[in-house]
């Protein structure tokens, strides 16, 4: 892991030095130093917690954010066995921003689809930084229908600060992808597992975003628009994005009281970036078991139990 | 010069958004001074450059339907606060005053109608209204619109108008695209004809669900479409656009667009479409 870390994280990475140099020191030394080890350890694990329970909603966005949060790929490495790589839309080219294909998670065979940031600038420019175009979308979906056509559930990670707003992006028509993606996944004949692993950014991650089963990470945040595009629209300031992010109620817990998603997913003390093998098992159980309930649907309830998950959603008043 | 610019800037911020009162009025294009009755002939289209003016709800309402035969449905939807949300103003006090300004509880009229004595379940978006904006009271009175088409086994009509989502309800507001899409899905498999009428400007949230999902989608000439407005463009490129970028005429030439139509043969284009898609053999 890098040493890169945020600023209310500083007190926690400055203990771990600590128990690091401490380690060190009992190996060299005849010493036996275990209880003052544990007890620093003991002493990290309750700052972690305590420092995480009690983040604002900006300071998740940036959990959500960090250079070192597991990305798609890192999922696919230790969650997904055997997995064949599938590219391109057979349309226009191969958005490198998703990455889509077939492989096994626990028993189940899947069809895969995960936005994929990058990490490092170089791998960050080559994913557009997660940011799909409309042949993104469209690469999604004939997935999603070879899925259909072999009975393959579908598993779909989401990880996007949104859809790439540019001018090719409009010329191959960003919005039609996105509410195509919508209205075929309201129909496809197989189950749909969706996981917000970082950054669920407004209709860059609804275009894949439709199923049957949402489940969401603790740090991860979903919302209408980017705190920033709020802040920039409403307060006139992108400065402004804490307010916006408090406002939004873009957190998991949010969504979980606005029932807008089914589950949230317990991230490993001080966030899935401190322990990312266990965040990724955690998600790999979640997603197996969900896969274990939905397979035994017949397809026509799947589809009117996951049409009817969005029929109710929105609050209004009639009177 | 401070106090000059204060002026001229406040004289900018009263520059008219929509249809002003009086004699009168200027043609925000083409500047062109134009006497009010001649506008209103004209179903606010600007006689010298074409333009169509923004109009509200009511007025695309007798443009399209046949006297008489508007069933208003669903009136009584009103939003609720359900983020608690407040920027400058709280959530609830913005609804509070778009409804004094437009008479309308929503940014969206619906009913049924007939149009050239074809009944079609008919929905309006109206600009003035929070920009149109859909929160979770347009999503639900376009889900009853697309319900009301398939029980009637008749068509559906949307004639859209929106800035996107409405960002005051947050992740409700964003579900409100999955919702309406969910549910056109059914409409579509029901073989009822769905179409679209995009105005000026029709983007983001809204653009990217039912406006886009018309079995057969027309535009008014000039109207700004798209995903991502223009501004967020430019400033994520760092270039300057190209001209008509993100126009009706763009977006059919990119080919997701079948019909420009002016305002005055909407009517007739939504007519034809329907005989042949609808209409027995």
């Amino acid at each position: 892991m890098g040493e890169y870390f945020l600023a209310f994280e500083k007190p926690l990475y400055e203990l771990r030095q600590k128990v690091q140099e401490l380690r060190e020191q009992q190996a060299l030394s005849a010493l036996d130093l275990s209880r003052e080890l544990n007890s620093l350890e003991e002493k990290l694990k309750n700052m972690q917690r305590k420092v995480y329970s009690n983040l604002s909603r900006w300071e998740r966005v940036q959990v959500a954010r960090h250079p070192n949060r597991p990305t798609s790929l890192e999922y696919i490495k230790n969650m997904v066995e055997n997995f064949v790589e599938l590219s391109g839309d057979r349309n226009f080219r191969d958005d490198k921003a998703v990455i889509t294909g077939l492989g096994m998670i626990g028993t189940h065979k899947v069809a895969f689809i995960g936005q994929e940031k990058g990490k490092g600038t170089n791998d960050k420019i080559f994913r557009n930084f997660g940011m799909m175009h409309p042949e993104g979308y469209r690469k999604a979906l004939r997935v999603m229908h070879l899925a259909q056509k072999f009975g393959l559930p579908i598993v779909i990670l989401i990880d996007t600060p949104g859809a790439y707003p540019g001018i090719g992006a409009e010329e191959r028509g960003q919005a039609e992808a996105i509410a195509r993606n919508q209205f075929e996944m309201a129909q496809l004949k197989t189950p749909i597992v969706i996981v917000i692993i970082g950054e669920g950014a407004s209709g860059g991650a609804l275009g894949i975003g439709l199923g049957d089963v949402i489940l969401m990470l603790e740090n991860s945040w979903y919302s209408v628009i980017s705190p920033e595009g709020c802040a920039a629209i409403l307060w006139r300031d992108r400065g402004e994005a804490p307010k916006a992010a408090q406002a939004l109620r873009l957190c998991a817990t949010d969504l979980m009281e606005l029932k807008m998603i089914d589950r949230i997913l317990p991230e490993p003390p001080g966030g899935a970036h401190w322990d990312p093998i266990t965040a990724i098992n955690t998600v790999k159980i979640e997603i197996s078991n969900e896969l274990d309930k939905l397979k035994n649907i017949p397809y026509p309830q799947l589809i009117q139990a996951r049409i009817n998950k969005y029929r109710v959603m929105g609050a209004w008043e009639e009177n | 010069m401070a106090w000059f610019n204060k002026i001229a800037k406040g004289i900018q911020q009263q520059k008219p958004k929509e249809i002003p009162d009086g004699l009168w009025l200027k043609c925000e294009s083409c500047q062109e001074i134009i006497y009010r009755k001649e506008l209103e002939k004209k179903l606010w289209v600007c006689p010298n450059c074409g333009f169509h003016i923004k109009i509200d709800a009511s007025r695309y309402l007798q443009i399209l339907s046949d006297e008489n035969s508007f069933q208003e449905k669903d009136a009584l939807l009103r939003s609720t606060d359900p983020l608690n949300f407040s920027d400058s103003k709280s959530y609830p006090e913005r609804v509070k005053e778009a409804v004094k300004k437009t008479g309308l509880n929503s940014a969206l009229l619906s009913g049924t109608c007939t149009i050239s004595g074809i009944r079609v379940s008919l929905a309006i978006m109206d600009f003035r209204f929070i920009g149109g904006s859909m929160g979770s009271v347009v999503g639900e009175k376009v889900a009853r619109a697309i319900e009301r088409a398939i029980e009637l086994k008749i068509p559906l009509l949307i004639v859209c108008a929106s800035g996107g989502a409405r960002m005051q309800e947050g992740i409700l507001s964003l579900m409100q695209m999955a919702k309406t899409s969910a549910l056109l899905s059914i409409l579509s498999e029901k073989k009822l004809p769905y179409l679209t009428i995009l105005t000026n400007p029709t983007t983001a949230g809204v653009m990217a669900s039912y406006a886009s999902l018309g079995d057969v989608i027309i535009a008014e000439p000039k109207a700004l479409l798209g995903f991502a407005g223009p501004r967020v463009i430019k400033q994520t490129i760092g270039k300057e656009l190209p001209e008509n970028f993100q126009t009706s005429e763009f977006f059919r030439e990119h080919g997701f667009i079948d019909i420009i139509a002016e305002r005055k043969n909407l009517k007739v284009v939504v007519s034809q479409l329907l005989k042949y898609l609808y209409l027995p053999k």
